[in-house]
């Protein structure tokens, strides 16, 4: 399974030079992280090929990695009925910088990088009709941005002096309470792959404290 | 006078209509009685689930599952616990897998009930709604007593199910299935050789193969044009691979053959029920984990171990190893999938959700292009839309 994944990962790679700057393999799903502005063409590239055939594009969507310079990794799930597979292409964007779109290529796209826009702020360059699609009408912001608070910052209620709705700075009763489990006094910082690494950690701060 | 400017009307369809499924704006630029243009204006009913999820523990986050399609709601669940099962490394049980099978099954026929005959009433026809929810209600009893809820039940967990099956309820699942496809055979006389219901949905709505890969269709509006893929069969998980279940296919890719999709993907579920119910193995449901899946009660008696997994697990969680994965399923409206991306703390970084719906929808502009008004409610209730998944 993975090897066929890796084969066909080196397949995409050879087929478009220049254009995927890594092939990844986890979880028996294959990744391509790609450069930004050739998204298009490899996606074209992915549907049409004959050894590739995806020919549904299932999801775009972001993740958003506020220290990396590039800040949002725009992601594609690609699907081929013919070949049953799936791949993943990734692709780093900075803030403020448009993507092409892909909606040429998919018709689904259209609706999937509206979402994308609306809750992340990625533009898409080249879009027929790039508007907020989840948010409310006149929406400032986009809330899946890390440094967007859970609670937003307007809030709604109906006014009965001015018979209509009104929007307000959002009051809290209670601070948001977000429990840092990370913090160092807490005993479960391992995962499992973390296991040889930790103790090297600890030795390593306990010689400094010695020095 | 110069050339008069002919300007297509517009009109305002929904929020507040019984025949847009929920809370659908669609705003439709007419030519006549001619759709030129729709225009869904989605997202009223948005919750930000995606944004509340990256701020609640992994368990906490399987309750939103259910509250995005709520018409089938464990099947939602079941795509965010493959994920985690799957970036944690967990093997589920063989009762624990048969038993999710099981209940996604009553979840597709639940779903399949509720879209088979909202597309009826929105076409004209009363009764199959009222005959259906009598049976959406012993489904519902059924969900009842295995997770204490009706609806939002947050019973499949990452790891297994949350709890076994009470005494009896097995039987009476069975009764359940011997009857119900005299119930499935009412609903047809009803509906399928009915002249108003065929002169409403043959031939409307057509969409060929090719469009529906464009347009990102799944489920039974991908089979209803003549796609033989199911994820169920294609890429199975849980114990799907061992069952026996046949995978209806359409031929023309209009509203009255994604009737009949339905209709006999309502049958095969039975199948699948009865077979689950059959083979149900002994043994634990949930995987013997416990840093991830919660000790048994009467061992919390007893064991000091047992009493801190409880309480680490129900306070901070457990952690899931950096890394991300796509986990989809075939819920019954389309492939609904999980894409979760995990940073090694105890809540997810980003866990987006790919509901099958909103690809649906976003064809309608190019589905009711040229139909008649009344046609577009037609087209809406073949795609079986439900907003708690569409705006999450």
């Amino acid at each position: 399974m993975d090897q066929a994944l890796r084969e066909l990962g080196d397949y995409i790679d050879a087929g478009n030079a220049g254009a995927v700057l890594g092939i990844e393999v986890a979880y028996g799903e294959l990744m391509v992280t790609a450069e930004a502005s050739a998204v298009p063409k490899l996606l074209t590239f992915l549907r049409d090929d004959q050894n590739c055939q995806f020919k549904q594009l299932v999801d775009v969507t972001a993740v958003d990695y506020p220290d990396r310079e590039a800040r949002f990794t725009v992601v594609y799930n690609l699907l081929s009925l013919r070949h049953n597979q799936r791949v993943r292409v990734k692709t780093a964007v900075a803030d403020g910088v448009p993507l092409a779109s892909v909606v040429g290529v998919f018709s689904s796209a259209n609706w999937l990088e509206r979402e994308v826009w609306d809750l992340f702020g990625v533009a898409f360059s080249g879009h027929p009709d790039l508007r907020r699609i989840l948010t409310d009408y006149g929406f400032e912001g986009h809330p899946l941005r890390k440094d967007f608070p859970l609670t937003g910052h307007v809030e709604v209620r109906y006014d009965e002096d001015q018979k209509r709705v009104v929007y307000e700075p959002v009051k809290l009763t209670q601070e948001f309470r977000n429990f840092d489990f990370m913090s160092p006094w807490e005993g479960m910082l391992q995962t499992p792959d973390d296991d040889q690494a930790d103790p090297d950690a600890g030795a390593d701060g306990a010689g400094e404290g010695g020095s | 006078m110069a050339d008069p400017l002919i300007k297509p009307m517009i009109l305002n369809f929904g929020p507040q209509h019984p025949a847009a499924h929920g809370v659908l704006r669609l705003v439709l630029e007419m030519d006549g009685e001619i759709i030129q243009r729709a225009d869904p204006h989605i997202g009223l009913l948005h919750r930000g689930t995606e944004k509340l999820i990256e701020y609640k523990t992994y368990l906490q986050a399987v309750p939103y599952f259910d509250r995005l399609d709520y018409v089938a709601p464990m099947n939602q669940e079941h795509a965010f616990a493959l994920g985690v099962e799957k970036l944690l490394g967990l093997e589920v049980p063989p009762r624990g897998q048969y038993i999710r099978v099981l209940y996604c099954e009553i979840g597709r026929l639940l779903n399949h009930l509720l879209s088979i005959t909202t597309f009826a009433i929105d076409v004209g026809a009363m009764t199959p709604l009222l005959w259906s929810f009598e049976e959406r209600e012993k489904m519902m009893e059924f969900y009842e007593r295995a997770s204490g809820a009706r609806m939002h039940a947050a019973y499949f967990r990452p790891g297994g199910v949350h709890l076994d099956l009470p005494a009896g309820l097995l039987e009476d699942i069975a009764t359940f299935c011997r009857g119900f496809p005299q119930h499935i055979d009412d609903l047809e006389t009803l509906l399928t050789e009915n002249r108003i219901f065929r002169q409403r949905t043959v031939d409307i709505g057509v969409v060929n193969l090719d469009d529906a890969f464009d347009w990102g269709f799944s489920g039974p509006m991908l089979r209803a044009s003549g796609a033989a893929w199911d994820l169920r069969k294609a890429q199975p998980y849980e114990c799907y691979s061992e069952l026996d279940f046949d995978i209806p296919v359409g031929k023309h890719g209009d509203c009255f053959d994604r009737y009949l999709v339905r209709i006999e993907e309502m049958r095969q579920s039975v199948r699948i029920m009865e077979q689950c119910i059959e083979r149900m193995p002994e043994g634990p449901v949930a995987s013997r984990d416990h840093k991830v899946t919660p000790p048994p009660r009467a061992e919390m008696k007893r064991s000091m171990e047992a009493l801190i997994h409880h309480f680490k697990l129900y306070t901070e969680g457990y952690h899931v190893p950096a890394g991300e994965t796509y986990a989809a399923v075939e819920a019954p409206k389309g492939e609904f999938a999980v894409y979760l991306v995990s940073d090694g703390t105890n809540m997810p970084y980003r866990c987006k959700i790919r509901a099958p719906g909103f690809a649906h929808l976003s064809a309608m502009d190019f589905m009711c292009r040229g139909h008649m008004l009344a046609d577009s409610v037609a087209i809406l209730g073949s795609m079986d839309i439900v907003f708690g998944e569409v705006d999450r």
